[in-house]
């Protein structure tokens, strides 16, 4: 029987009295899967890779790694998982190469016994091994922390928004190399609040306020979008906002860049949408359908959570 | 009409390094410019010449109508900065951040407490006065720097990545209260290297090694180079051989 490589069952976490981090979240996910946790900054992401990490105990529910429970086996866990969390913290003083030997060390083998998993990554790194650590530029470091997660030759990756304060280069190039660790069939639990890099992922959970509003594969959580959806835009960005807001048949509408995407309560002709613009002295009126993205279906949801909350 | 910023060979070089190389550029009143570029491509050093907090080593820009090398502290009292990292005292309440800032600005004390109370109530913080901002979320902290960084209706506003990290609803509250105070005619300046900034904004400038490869609308770059989002135009500036 295969086990899955995370599992969580109604896994709740509180802070304090007031502040609930987590509420009866369930998730799994299998093994070799690249899964992720997509949500903005306080949503839950890090208590719950902390607790998946060992490192914080939920106070309710049940949660395992690798077919092991996390307060009973709390060692074989940690000897078997590569766990980047979100701030860097590798030794600042101490050189990549230095970096690397020790936590090889810690974990009972050498960087030439598992070279193979991080030769990719580590290639780059090469050039700066005597660089100490904390004079790296961004996306060096978060090549460097990738590379000692994996030393050890993990079964679960934990990465704890390995994508945020990196330049577009870089975000790139380390989604490049989680799809060849996943090749290697480790299962990456990766967590990110830019909504772009759900794409990335086979699936992905969407959580919010501690609560997940969506666990699926990316495309089948755009496609769940089902209201019409068209992108306008005028020559006045900021009245075009209000304006479609007040319109009788707007279920929502958003800046999306350059236009405001408009969901519609029902579907209208276009002419109808225009005609009520240009009573409005909008000019330059322009009116297209659109696909809904990840932020529209986010979005959505938000709203329905909010409105069973009510 | 002048334009709020305009930069002509501005160029900043550190020894034999040559941080901003020759960037020339115009920024309209009451436009939204991004700009862009990736870590290290030139960006803070090119934006602290135009803050007035670091003098060029050559070529000419004038903000809000005044000199960077005579005017640099002219310029300082016409502009409003936010930066994600850092903007608000997380110490301090909201009141008391609101009331430092307005000080800071020289603004009457009645004037502070007005705008106090009109900032508080357009943000739905009414009740969070005295509370320390470390204990607001995240999304109220963006839109309370925003807030107080125009308390002085400076005529350019520079936003330093302004909105990482917040839900998708929040964000878009952040980008109308761009968009609010572009339409009453502040020139707001974006720098950023989160691309999807970049679609919200009217014009952007691409720098890559120290000088500007591309400016256009997103629009318009997204056309020239086949793109289907700014990221894809950003990529193909930065990495031109894969």
């Amino acid at each position: 029987m295969s086990t899955n490589a995370i599992k969580v069952e109604s896994a709740s976490k509180r802070y304090g009295k007031g502040v609930v981090a987590l509420d009866k979240v369930s998730f799994e996910v299998g093994q070799g899967e690249l899964f992720g946790l997509i949500g903005p900054d306080g949503a839950g992401k890090t208590t719950l890779i902390r607790i998946l990490a060992t490192l914080l105990l939920a106070d309710e529910g049940y949660a395992e790694v690798n077919g092991w429970e996390v307060r009973k086996d709390y060692r074989k866990i940690r000897r078997h998982i590569g766990y980047m969390p979100g701030r860097f913290s590798l030794y600042q003083d101490l050189s990549v190469e230095e970096n690397l030997h020790f936590f090889a060390t810690i974990f009972g083998t050498s960087i030439e016994e598992n070279y193979d998993l991080i030769r990719d990554i580590y290639v780059q790194l090469e050039p700066f091994r005597k660089r100490k650590a904390g004079k790296l530029s961004g996306g060096m470091k978060q090549k460097l922390a990738l590379s000692c997660a994996l030393i050890h030759k993990p079964a679960v990756l934990l990465l704890d928004e390995p994508t945020t304060g990196v330049d577009a280069v870089s975000r790139q190039e380390f989604w490049e190399m989680l799809r060849k660790l996943k090749e290697k069939g480790i299962a990456i639990l990766v967590s990110t609040p830019y909504m772009d890099e759900a794409s990335l992922c086979e699936r992905v959970a969407l959580i919010q306020k501690g609560h997940i509003l969506s666990i699926d594969e990316p495309k089948k959580i755009v496609s769940a979008f089902d209201k019409p959806l068209f992108a306008v835009r005028t020559n006045d960005m900021y009245r075009l906002i209000q304006d479609l807001r007040a319109f009788e048949s707007t279920h929502s509408a958003f800046p999306f860049g350059e236009n405001v995407h408009l969901a519609l309560k029902n579907p209208i002709w276009p002419e109808a949408i225009q005609a009520y613009l240009a009573g409005k002295g909008h000019t330059d009126i322009e009116i297209h359908p659109a696909q809904a993205t990840i932020e529209d279906a986010f979005m959505e949801l938000m709203g329905q959570e909010e409105e069973v909350n009510q | 009409m002048t334009p709020a910023i305009t930069a002509d060979k501005l160029t900043k070089k550190f020894g034999d390094f040559t941080a901003v190389n020759q960037i020339t550029f115009e920024v309209k009143k009451g436009e939204i410019f991004g700009f862009l570029g990736a870590n290290g491509a030139g960006k803070t050093t090119a934006m602290r010449m135009l803050n007035g907090l670091s003098r060029p080593t050559a070529g000419q820009a004038e903000v809000a109508g005044f000199n960077v090398y005579r005017q640099a502290e002219k310029i300082k009292r016409h502009i409003g900065y936010m930066s994600q990292k850092f903007s608000l005292y997380e110490d301090l309440t909201v009141r008391e951040n609101i009331r430092f800032y307005g000080g800071i600005y020289g603004l009457p004390g009645r004037e502070i407490r007005r705008q106090e109370k009109e900032l508080t109530a357009s943000l739905g913080m009414e009740g969070y006065s005295n509370t320390l901002v470390k204990a607001i979320p995240l999304g109220w902290k963006q839109k309370l720097s925003f807030s107080i960084a125009i308390m002085h209706r400076p005529e350019i506003v520079f936003l330093d990545e302004p909105t990482g990290g917040v839900d998708p609803i929040t964000r878009r509250q952040f980008w109308e209260m761009i968009y609010k105070a572009a339409s009453e005619g502040m020139t707001v300046f974006v720098t950023t290297h989160y691309m999807d900034e970049a679609e919200y904004c009217g014009r952007v400038s691409i720098m890559v090694d120290g000088h500007i490869a591309a400016l256009d609308t997103p629009r318009a770059l997204k056309e020239q180079f086949g793109a289907e989002s700014m990221n894809d135009v950003f990529l193909q500036l930065t990495r031109p051989n894969q």
